[in-house]
């Protein structure tokens, strides 16, 4: 299946043959605070290239969902750059669709008019938004559900209709934080198949945010391993694990080796961050 | 019998259900009040038995010319409705675009909100004459307060999220406001509208009373003054069903506005 090409970000910049579609170079972001200046994310630099899925993992407090504001534009005032296919990025672009932790359905919008609402803002007419529209719907599996409302569906089915609707947008590069982190195991791992037919079909790029190590070596051709405040990069984990894939690579044995590997390096880090957060809940009970 | 007819009359049945239960327990209520009058529990004089409200009704529509006088105070509530919406959401929306503005007068508006403004109008009957149109502004005046700061509430407790999403998809400010801020915000403004339009709809009836001017309340202050106190709670049950209108008007609005919810 491909994916129809008149998205919002049909002008988005294309990466050249052999270069990566996302870099992400020299970024660090700091942050005032009462008890001084805190730098969530030092001098992190890595690159995507074009339909490769990458996600970026580390434990609470790492930084992760300020890098993810700052690649999808939605904070600034940081150092380093941001560049789409060559093209330095200021500001939310079209060429990056993002898919939010939290749920962010329209509640007054049914399925078919959450996921037209990019196309209905490229000014398409009526009746091809909404064939268009039932095309990534009919691609997250909700084919049936069209005219239901958010309050309708479960928490999993309203993921889907968020990824449809960034899909309908025809991103160069789909931006997740978490998107599965409200959710239950199994229905996790059942997305997590979605979301690899979707990439493979579509061919699109991905970057992951999470903190789940099992949906990263699932799903990714890179894992970045972050380390605890301040977030830099500590490790890349190449994912040789055959595609297309599905769920069932969590039963094999190469699996549970790239999660052991990936757990060895968040440990440390992990237990830094409980640390410092029992210490810090410690201190505000002494000096509320 | 068909195998669908008990799961389709079941499903009737639950529709229908809190309606009947709705209008049994005020006919058990009047019934009562009926049953205490004529036990002389309730004094008779102070409170009407309702056959005798309800035989009032045929009298105050041929005599008193009630339907007129409930289109006056209909369309005295819906003038001052639209007043209310209009200017109470667009002080809300001021409120929310401009921080400055918002801290120098929410305070204020909030304390007009809560203020028995009922009381200003002398000052309206100078300005705007013994007519309607004291008693539309005096509605509008009651009811816009709160408008504007539920309105404020709304527009201020949209979800972070959603305005990230519009700001995901590069949306210009003007479309950042109509296509998420304002439909997320809907169904608090409609909270204030109802409460705005329940202080409208006080003053309206109560500046009518006070005025001896226009609708229902005026038919009120007469019937009562009369003693006709059968009539005086038959011309009350016409200012509920006004209420009523309003109210059902509103939530068509609501639905038809915030389909999803």
């Amino acid at each position: 299946m491909s994916r129809p090409s008149k998205g919002a970000a049909a002008n988005a910049p294309e990466a050249a043959p052999g270069k990566p579609i996302l870099v992400v170079h020299d970024i660090v972001k700091r942050f005032e605070t009462p008890d001084g200046i805190l730098t969530a994310v030092d001098h992190v630099s890595f690159t995507v290239a074009p339909g490769e899925f990458v996600s970026l993992i580390g434990p609470s407090g790492c930084g992760k969902s300020t890098l993810f504001n700052v690649i999808g534009g939605l904070i600034d005032g940081y150092e380093g750059a941001v560049t789409v296919a060559g093209e330095r990025l200021s500001g939310p672009h079209a060429a990056i669709g993002m898919i939010f932790q939290e749920e962010s359905t329209f509640p007054w919008r049914t399925v078919i008019d959450n996921v037209a609402f990019p196309l209905e803002l490229a000014g398409l007419p009526k009746a091809e938004r909404y064939e268009r529209a039932r095309h990534f719907v009919a691609l997250v599996g909700l084919a049936g559900f069209e005219r239901r409302y958010p309050a309708e569906l479960s928490g999993g089915m309203r993921q889907r209709v968020s990824m449809a609707r960034t899909l309908a947008a025809s991103p160069k590069i789909m931006l997740m934080d978490e998107p599965f982190a409200a959710l239950d195991e199994q229905t996790r791992l059942l997305l997590g198949d979605k979301v690899l037919q979707i990439q493979q079909e579509l061919k699109q790029t991905m970057l992951l945010i999470t903190h789940n190590i099992t949906e990263a070596v699932q799903l990714s051709d890179r894992v970045l391993v972050m380390t605890y405040r301040p977030g830099k990069l500590k490790r890349e984990v190449e994912i040789d694990l055959p595609r297309p894939r599905t769920s069932e690579i969590v039963s094999s044995e190469a699996f549970g080796r790239y999660v052991a590997q990936i757990w060895g390096d968040l440990r440390e880090e992990a237990s830094r961050g409980l640390r410092d957060d029992e210490q810090y809940k410690l201190e505000r009970k002494d000096h509320p | 019998m068909n195998s669908f007819a008990a799961p389709a009359r079941s499903g009737l049945l639950t529709r229908l259900l809190p309606a009947a239960l709705g209008i049994g327990s005020i006919a058990v209520l009047i019934g009562l009040v009926e049953a205490l009058i004529r036990l002389g529990l309730i004094n008779r004089f102070i409170v009407p038995m309702p056959s005798e409200i309800f035989l009032a009704f045929p009298r105050i529509v041929v005599e008193e010319n009630v339907l007129s006088r409930f289109t006056l105070t209909i369309s005295e509530a819906f003038s001052a409705s639209i007043l209310v919406a209009a200017f109470g959401i667009a002080g809300g929306v001021l409120l929310h675009r401009f921080t400055l503005l918002r801290q120098a007068t929410e305070t204020w508006v909030a304390a007009i909100a809560a203020a028995p403004l009922v009381l200003i109008y002398p000052l309206y009957l100078v300005i705007f004459g013994r007519s309607a149109t004291t008693i539309v502004m005096m509605g509008f005046t009651a009811g816009v307060a709160p408008t504007v700061l539920k309105t404020l509430e709304g527009l201020s407790g949209t979800r972070r999220v959603l305005i990230n999403v519009g700001r995901s998809f590069n949306l210009t400010p003007s479309q950042q406001f109509w296509k998420i801020l304002f439909p997320a915000a809907l169904p608090t403004i409609f909270v204030g509208l109802r409460l705005g339009l329940i202080f409208a709809l006080i003053n309206i009836v109560g500046v009518e009373f006070l005025i001896n001017f226009g609708g229902l309340g005026q038919l009120i202050n007469e019937l009562s003054e009369r003693y006709d106190l059968a009539g005086t709670y038959a011309a009350i049950c016409f200012v509920v069903l006004v209420s009523i209108c309003v109210f059902v008007l509103m939530e068509r609005l609501e639905r038809w506005l915030r389909p999803g919810d």
